[in-house]
């Protein structure tokens, strides 16, 4: 279920101007992998790379390699549709499609693609999904309300369960909690720890105390001034990031003592 | 009060530096009908002494806002204060303005409705056509029919071009051919109607080799070239307006571009999209010059498109009037009531409009 991502070199551009340098990693099946960095240096940039989101915008693209257990998503010829079929995404403000219910929002992944389903799988589709993203309980007696009659925390968590409806292997989230009150922060956090059982998570936050408490490793991300590329500086265990990280600029960060 | 009461009392005479002077709640209606009263008074006046012919109820009310709008400012000045004042003569002149916009259009309204509804009413209106009748009776069903057939073909063929179009701009579009498009979408927008007809009477009298060829199809196409852009422009609009997020979100689940489009983008504009194509229909059903060029008139019902003149409601009425028989009352009754049953089509389909746009418009509620 769960994959092994590998960067090589990868670089990130719009259009001329490069907006991501040079950045290498591993990130491990079942892990939790936080990046962190000030606002513009390219954490989202990059994490859209994963799962080839980043050239929806026009003009984008990227040099390098990324591998998901060996198969190169920059391969010549590879979809970048059944990419995002492996690679799912959360992102920063919720967004349930307004013109489908609650029910039909989870089902989206199957519906949009034009498969059909039988009722009672569609249905145990449902409720697994919603149980996955602590959400059952709350909207079992209301899956035909339109999916905006729910609160923000309800909607991020409906967002992670059409995520995990289409079973992926990987999911990618954009900071996910930033729109979010603590309760509801809470509960996505939890959800985290539960999924990693499962998935591969790679998560994009601006609380490095949330970085903390769910991530297995931690990438530290900045940039040397407007203008200037984002640059992977950091990338270790969290414990390690966060207690005795090797470069200055991260502990500057963590610390809270820059950015 | 017993509190606020006996704190002052006991306090000294504290005044609330926050109070200003303000006029009664109803005193702008008083004020104007006041104003009215006080012109009119002074136009009987005149009438009485002979100065003028007869009382001016126009003058009266016009004069009378005159008068209000400075009273209400002066009034408002002494008791309220200056910015306040300002407000009130605002206020004054924005709905003065309103009711100036509307005045026309109920004037139209009533005038066709008192002068169309005896014929309109005739049973024979919409049963009959205008064939060989020369004085009272028959009707305008076949210009019902050809209006309804021939805007029919139009909707049906620009629809589907405009709307492509509108999503090849918003969804695809990049660099010269696009902006090319919008520019001359823009260009087609400003084509006097006359000229769209002359384009289908051109096309056609070439490709049939007919200088006098008269069809109802060629009226659609003549339509088509005027509502296109129409369609274009507000699909565009519509489409834009869906946010990127939902775009992004369907991408991100492994959905194709075009089933995006077809399941999220869509759906999702498709009120503003319907009440757009609305619009565009009631723009075209009220078109007499191109009609009159490339459809032409007749007195005869005629169901088919593709052959032979066909009448229209709006040549209806320009024919009956410009062209009345012995009986003159009667082709003008008959051109009022098809300015009614026109004006009474459009209204429908921007009820219908509304309706279809309440239905799919995506739902907020609780």
């Amino acid at each position: 279920m769960s994959k092994r991502i590998e960067v090589n070199d990868l670089n990130v551009y719009y259009s001329k101007f490069l907006a991501v340098e040079e950045v290498s990693l591993v990130i491990e099946p079942r892990t939790v992998t936080a990046l962190i960095g000030p606002s513009g240096c390219g954490k989202s940039t990059f994490l859209r790379t994963l799962n080839r989101m980043h050239e929806v915008i026009p003009g984008a693209y990227v040099t390098g390699e990324v591998l998901i257990d060996g198969n190169n998503l920059y391969g010549p010829g590879v979809d970048p549709v059944l990419v995002r079929r492996q690679v799912g995404m959360v992102f920063q403000r919720p967004n349930p499609f307004p013109t489908m219910s609650i029910g039909d929002n989870v089902l989206a992944g199957v519906k949009l693609n034009n498969r059909r389903m039988a009722k009672s799988d569609a249905d145990a589709l449902i409720e697994k999904s919603l149980m996955g993203a602590n959400l059952w309980k709350e909207v079992k007696d209301r899956l035909d309300k339109p999916g905006s009659s729910l609160s923000g925390g309800q909607q991020q968590r409906l967002c992670i369960a059409r995520a995990i409806a289409v079973e992926p292997d990987v999911i990618l989230m954009d900071e996910p909690c930033s729109a979010l009150d603590p309760i509801s922060t809470l509960a996505i956090e939890d959800l985290i720890e539960e999924m990693k059982a499962d998935y591969t998570i790679v998560i994009v936050t601006h609380n490095m105390q949330q970085a903390s408490r769910v991530s297995d490793r931690t990438g530290f991300f900045n940039i040397a001034g407007t203008g200037k590329p984002g640059r992977l500086i950091e990338y270790d265990d969290t414990t390690t990031i966060f207690s005795n990280p090797g470069v200055q600029a991260t502990e500057d960060y963590v610390s809270g003592r820059f950015g | 009060m017993s509190l606020t009461r006996t704190t002052a009392a006991t306090a000294a005479p504290l005044t609330n530096s926050l109070t200003a002077g303000k006029l009664p709640r109803h005193s702008p209606l008083i004020v104007l009908l006041a104003s009215w009263l006080v012109t009119g008074a002074f136009f009987f006046v005149l009438m009485l002494s002979g100065a003028a012919e007869g009382f001016t109820i126009v003058g009266t009310l016009f004069f009378g806002t005159v008068v209000y709008c400075v009273a209400i400012f002066l009034l408002s000045y002494y008791v309220e204060g200056v910015r306040k004042a300002k407000d009130r003569l605002v206020t004054a002149l924005v709905t003065v303005a309103f009711v100036v916009a509307l005045l026309p259009l109920f004037s139209l309204v009533f005038t066709t409705l008192v002068n169309g509804l005896p014929a309109f009413l005739t049973p024979s209106f919409f049963t009959q056509s205008q064939r060989n009748v020369v004085g009272e009776g028959g009707g305008a069903l076949h210009a019902v029919i050809g209006t309804l057939l021939i805007t029919g073909v139009a909707t049906l063929i620009s629809v589907p071009i405009g709307l492509l179009s509108a999503i090849y701009l918003t969804e695809y579009g990049r660099g010269r051919l696009a902006r090319a498009i919008t520019f001359f979408v823009d260009v087609m927008t400003g084509i006097p109607s006359i000229v769209a007809g002359l384009f289908a009477f051109a096309l056609f009298s070439l490709l049939f080799n007919d200088p006098g060829i008269r069809f109802g199809f060629g009226g659609a196409i003549a339509l088509t070239v005027l509502m296109i852009p129409v369609v274009v422009r507000s699909s565009e609009e519509m489409l834009k307006l869906v946010p990127n997020e939902l775009r992004e979100a369907a991408y991100a689940l492994g959905v194709p571009k075009w089933l995006t489009i077809l399941k999220v983008v869509l759906p999702t504009s498709l009120a503003g999209i319907v009440t757009g194509i609305m619009i565009s229909i009631s723009r075209v059903i009220g078109e007499t010059a191109p009609l009159l060029i490339i459809s032409g008139f007749t007195a005869s019902m005629n169901y088919d498109l593709f052959n032979e003149r066909m009448m229209t409601l709006p040549v209806f009425v320009y024919t009956q009037y410009a062209n009345q028989g012995a009986d003159t009352q009667s082709y003008l009754d008959r051109a009022w009531a098809g300015a009614l049953t026109l004006i009474l089509i459009v209204m429908l389909l921007n009820l219908g409009a509304r309706v279809i746009a309440r239905i799919f418009s995506p739902k907020l509620g609780r």
